[in-house]
């Protein structure tokens, strides 16, 4: 790591004016991910203001909805009951991510700020746009197994990685950030950016913009829910494709369906014409494997990862088929 | 490293020192990083139940605080990036990878290291429990393997091999001596289940 200083901020609005104050400062919750980049030299900053320990560290249940704060540490927000009943899909994709270890140490403000995979980005030195603007993708002609299908440019194949962002993708999640012009609240669709042709710049946020929790609406239905990870060993892993889904389900009839793709896309994938497709049909394997196919509609392969496609779709009807199987 | 004279570092060190005050820097106005930036400032830790001053650059990890600093040579660097578990130690009894924990972050929390887990000649169950079933073969992967376990039993979610297997994977062990450790989990967990029914 190159040197840098350390504060500890003493609430909230300090935290926003000391990082504002240097340009290559930079928050740090867990550190799970920082720590680990600024040691590959893939990012460098002078001067870290911690927030680990600011009171943003609660999980507020009512019947409106779920506030997490931004320093809820993934595995407590993995075990929290009301996540367990009313979220299981969040629940389950937290606990597919990472080790025990890291989930008790990363926040949910860190993972929605977390990084790539790309061996080429976390280097520290090949081409990148994402981690040099307009040096190129060495991904691009590369290995490329890992690397998205969907939501691709010709700048940038960068998987996103998290497991969590794809399960909030389905439960209208919105980010509440405060910042140097103050407090907002970002619908969490609009929180993650296409790579595009500036592949570095990688979400809503402002410099010194910092997430201070994330709400989630009361969902009656997201108690039918589910995330599938597929990857490359059992456990503590990047997910190759992975698939969050919710239904509801009246009559023996879908009423409405929720489905986003993880391991596949540049930000957690929202599969909306895919939920289309399943509403007012019957829960049926076709309609599944359907689902799958228009998930995967648009998808771009490079040389490596075109195994990609059919998998992710597989993990689409699979992950639907073992929702419907729940209880309502 | 002699301290600074510069106000606004002598101020920082200051915040620092009283434990999350932070001064100085806040007030800064300049777009430029300062000259000296990185410096080593005070900080106390707490490591198991010994409180510790040290005087590091912030970049020095909680491992590395514990192994070239305080010589407590037991957590081990594997990977350095969160991959391996060799490093995990455990803060406030819970079950964190030292490696990428910086060490002025830990400050304030109460650190156990595999050093801090016998009382005196007496060893931990779960030590004892790991020699008794083999449960390693070089013993690189060991002290963090232990302190895992230890984790794992406060927080209480594993229950069947199958659980112990999935909430040990943040612990890999290059010799395969995975069986006996998820043997010997289970043997002082079922022990402890059986004392505090």
């Amino acid at each position: 790591m190159t040197p840098f200083d350390y504060v500890r901020a003493d609430g909230p609005d300090a935290a926003v004016k000391q990082v504002v104050a240097r340009p290559t400062a930079a928050f740090l919750g867990g550190g799970t991910g920082l720590i680990d980049l600024m040691k590959l030299y893939a990012e460098r900053h002078d001067l870290l203001v911690d927030v680990s320990r600011l009171p943003m560290d609660k999980v507020e249940a009512t019947e409106k909805g779920v506030r997490i704060g931004a320093n809820v540490r993934n595995s407590d927000l993995a075990y929290h009951a009301a996540i367990r009943t009313r979220f299981p899909v969040l629940s389950e994709a937290l606990l597919s991510g990472a080790s025990p270890q890291l989930r008790n140490m990363a926040t949910v403000g860190g993972n929605l700020m977390q990084r790539t995979r790309c061996p080429y980005f976390r280097d520290g030195h090949s081409a990148c746009n994402k981690r040099v603007p307009k040096s190129g993708c060495a991904a691009l002609d590369g290995v490329n197994r890992g690397h998205a299908v969907l939501g691709t440019s010709d700048h940038c194949i960068a998987t996103h990685p998290s497991d969590l962002c794809v399960a909030l993708a389905i439960l209208d999640a919105t980010v509440r950030t405060t910042g140097p012009k103050g407090e907002r609240t970002i619908p969490f669709a609009d929180f993650h950016r296409l790579p595009g042709d500036t592949p570095d710049r990688e979400t809503a946020l402002d410099h010194g913009e910092l997430i201070t929790a994330v709400d989630l609406p009361a969902l009656p239905w997201a108690t039918r829910s589910h995330y599938l990870k597929v990857r490359d060993r059992a456990s503590y892993e990047f997910a190759l494709t992975s698939a969050a889904v919710a239904l509801e389900i009246a009559d023996g009839v879908i009423k409405q369906a929720r489905i986003a793709l993880g391991g596949v896309g540049t930000k957690p994938w929202r599969a909306a014409e895919a939920e289309k497709a399943l509403v007012g049909k019957k829960p049926t394997p076709e309609a599944f494997a359907a689902a799958g196919d228009a998930a995967l509609a648009g998808a771009v392969p490079r040389q490596h990862n075109a195994f990609k496609i059919p998998l992710a779709k597989r993990t689409v009807a699979r992950a639907l088929a073992a929702a419907a199987a729940m209880p309502g | 490293m002699a301290p600074s004279d510069d106000p606004d570092r002598r101020d920082f060190i200051q915040g620092v020192t009283a434990g999350g005050l932070a001064l100085g820097l806040g007030a800064a106005t300049s777009a430029d990083p300062p000259a000296d930036v990185g410096q080593p400032i005070p900080m106390k830790l707490t490591i198991n139940g010994q409180d510790r001053e040290l005087q590091i650059e912030p970049r020095v990890t909680l491992l590395d605080a514990l192994r070239e600093v305080l010589h407590l040579t037991g957590s081990k660097k594997g990977c350095d990036h969160g991959q391996c578990g060799a490093c995990t130690v455990l803060i406030d009894g819970r079950r964190v990878n030292s490696c990428l924990t910086l060490a002025v972050a830990a400050a304030g929390g109460q650190v156990t290291t595999i050093e801090g887990l016998a009382k005196g000649e007496e060893l931990h169950p779960l030590q004892a429990a790991f020699i008794k079933h083999d449960a390693f073969q070089c013993g690189y992967c060991t002290p963090g393997q232990i302190c895992s376990a230890v984790g794992l039993m406060a927080e209480g979610h594993a229950k069947s091999d199958a659980d112990v297997r999935e909430l040990m994977s943040g612990n890999i062990c290059r010799c395969g001596a995975y069986p006996n450790i998820v043997a010997a989990v289970q043997e002082v967990q079922q022990l402890a289940a059986k004392e505090n029914p």
